[in-house]
């Protein structure tokens, strides 16, 4: 992380950074979020878990706008959400988004990959954007593969350049679509690693996922959505030990188990 | 065969100009079709509309009324297209004849090129665009940055198709006073009945060259920007 970037991050920090009001999406018949309030802080760490179609991703995929809402208000550091076209594309420049399945431009090397936002969109040097990328890529621990095309990477590796593309663009806020479920277990801690220690560096994450360890660890409060809705909404230790509703005691039932 | 022999440079000729309308129409429609498929994927729903309503019309017409309606019908509204004749490139002045047969191949054609184009387009995975505006890039950027590139590699095959069958039908133009491959056929086999089998071969070999020309620079092409996935 910059100084720059941790400079804002610890200046504002406890400030509502994302606020969704009232967020309601149909998908057709099925009502896909049902009245979301959701506010996330700057420098907090919330983990999104839940069931298979919970609606956890949709959730996320609303705040930088990849998916449409029918109702409701969402607002990032006080405004709202453009749109469309030029304004949302300067917004979606602010939030970082990490994809389940990498979305690495496959027609791109590394380096390229995670130059492309800062040239096009910040309008950045090449030379500058590219002593930044090999910056991010060592930080992630890929440093040395910055000449190779996506397909030659593996899962965690893939991944972790997704993260460094993300974080070249110095977003105000990182979402995390389930990024460690397309991943091999061994792969999983690396990506997982990474995430953490943006955590500890005070970076404002809304982390979907499956990764029960890593919300114990990383997670300031977990909210726990089903059937479209947020049923709970605790610290980790808490919701872990003794969770209120009946649906998270059923749902932590079933996975903790084994 | 003497009659081919005889008068080998009309026989060049005659291919000169097939070459000459399949590669302007070829661009033409390349980028045409392109910019339909663009308008057809893009997110305004009037120019989607448009660009939909093209491909309907101009797809589902034989290229043969196309050519009928821009010779025929259009100078009697008034659109003959003799200012063409004014502009002349490396010395040579542009025929109305050629633009108007360029401009009939090149508005079928391109209806085409926008079809193969859309089926590139939807074979690049709907993440790589999502990725795209996720890092802040306009819909014309994720377009020209992301995609496009993609598409290409994935179009080339049935671009190849679109683009064979672009320079057989040049010979329609032969109908409509052009002296390219199929008029000049017709004339040779006018004047020389008794070697009409061979001036047929001969013919034929040379459309045969100019399509295997073709497929094979797709060929090499497709090569070149193979990308792993």
């Amino acid at each position: 992380m910059t100084a720059q970037e941790t400079g804002t991050v610890s200046a504002g920090r406890g400030e509502p950074l994302v606020v969704l009001d009232g967020v309601q999406k149909h998908f057709g018949q099925l009502h896909a979020l049902k009245d979301i309030e959701l506010t996330v802080k700057r420098g907090e760490v919330v983990v999104v878990i839940g069931p298979s179609g919970s609606g956890k991703s949709t959730l996320c995929r609303t705040i930088n706008r990849l998916e449409t809402i029918d109702e409701g208000t969402i607002t990032l550091d006080g405004k709202d959400l453009p749109q469309e076209g030029k304004a949302l594309a300067a917004l979606r420049a602010e939030v970082g988004m990490v994809f389940q399945s990498f979305n690495l431009f496959a027609h791109k090397t590394i380096l390229e990959n995670v130059t492309l936002g800062p040239i096009k969109v910040r309008g950045m040097g090449k030379a500058e954007a590219e002593k930044k990328a090999r910056e991010l890529l060592d930080r992630v621990g890929v440093g040395h593969q910055a000449e190779k095309y996506p397909a030659q990477l593996s899962g965690g590796q893939q991944q972790r350049v997704a993260i460094a593309r993300a974080l070249a663009m110095e977003p105000k806020v990182m979402l995390f679509d389930e990024p460690t479920s397309a991943l091999d277990p061994e792969m999983i801690k690396e990506v997982l690693d990474v995430m953490v220690d943006l955590a500890q560096q005070g970076m404002t994450m809304v982390v979907v996922t499956h990764e029960m360890g890593f919300a114990r660890t990383a997670a300031d409060r977990v909210v726990f959505m089903a059937d479209g809705a947020i049923v709970e909404e605790n610290t980790p230790e808490e919701f872990f030990t003794n969770p209120r509703s009946d649906r998270a005691k059923d749902f932590l039932g079933k996975i903790l188990k084994h | 065969m003497d009659a081919v022999f005889s008068n080998f440079d009309e026989y060049l000729k005659a291919f000169g100009l097939t070459i000459g309308l399949f590669v302007v129409s070829g661009i033409a429609s390349l980028v045409l079709g392109t910019i339909l498929a663009v308008l057809r994927v893009g997110p305004v729903s009037i120019l989607n509309k448009a660009a939909s309503l093209y491909v309907t019309l101009f797809r589902n017409t034989p290229l043969l009324m196309i050519f009928v309606f821009i010779f025929i019908a259009m100078p009697v509204l008034g659109y003959n297209f003799k200012v063409v004749e004014n502009i002349e490139i490396a010395g040579y002045n542009v025929s109305a004849f050629f633009f108007r047969a360029c401009l009939a191949l090149t508005l079928y054609t391109s209806a085409f090129v926008c079809e193969a184009m859309r089926s590139g387009v939807n074979a690049v995975p709907l993440g790589q665009a999502e990725a795209g505006r996720a890092i802040g890039l306009t819909f014309s950027q994720s377009m020209t940055l992301v995609i496009l590139p993609q598409a290409t590699r994935a179009v080339i095959p049935p671009m190849t198709s679109v683009m064979i069958a672009l320079a057989k039908n040049t010979s329609v133009a032969a109908a409509f006073g052009l002296a390219e491959a199929t008029a000049t056929m017709r004339g040779f086999t006018n004047d020389n009945a008794d070697e009409r089998i061979g001036i047929f071969l001969f013919f034929a070999i040379g459309y045969i060259v100019v399509v295997e020309v073709i497929s094979l620079s797709s060929y090499l092409v497709e090569r070149k920007v193979r990308v792993a996935r």
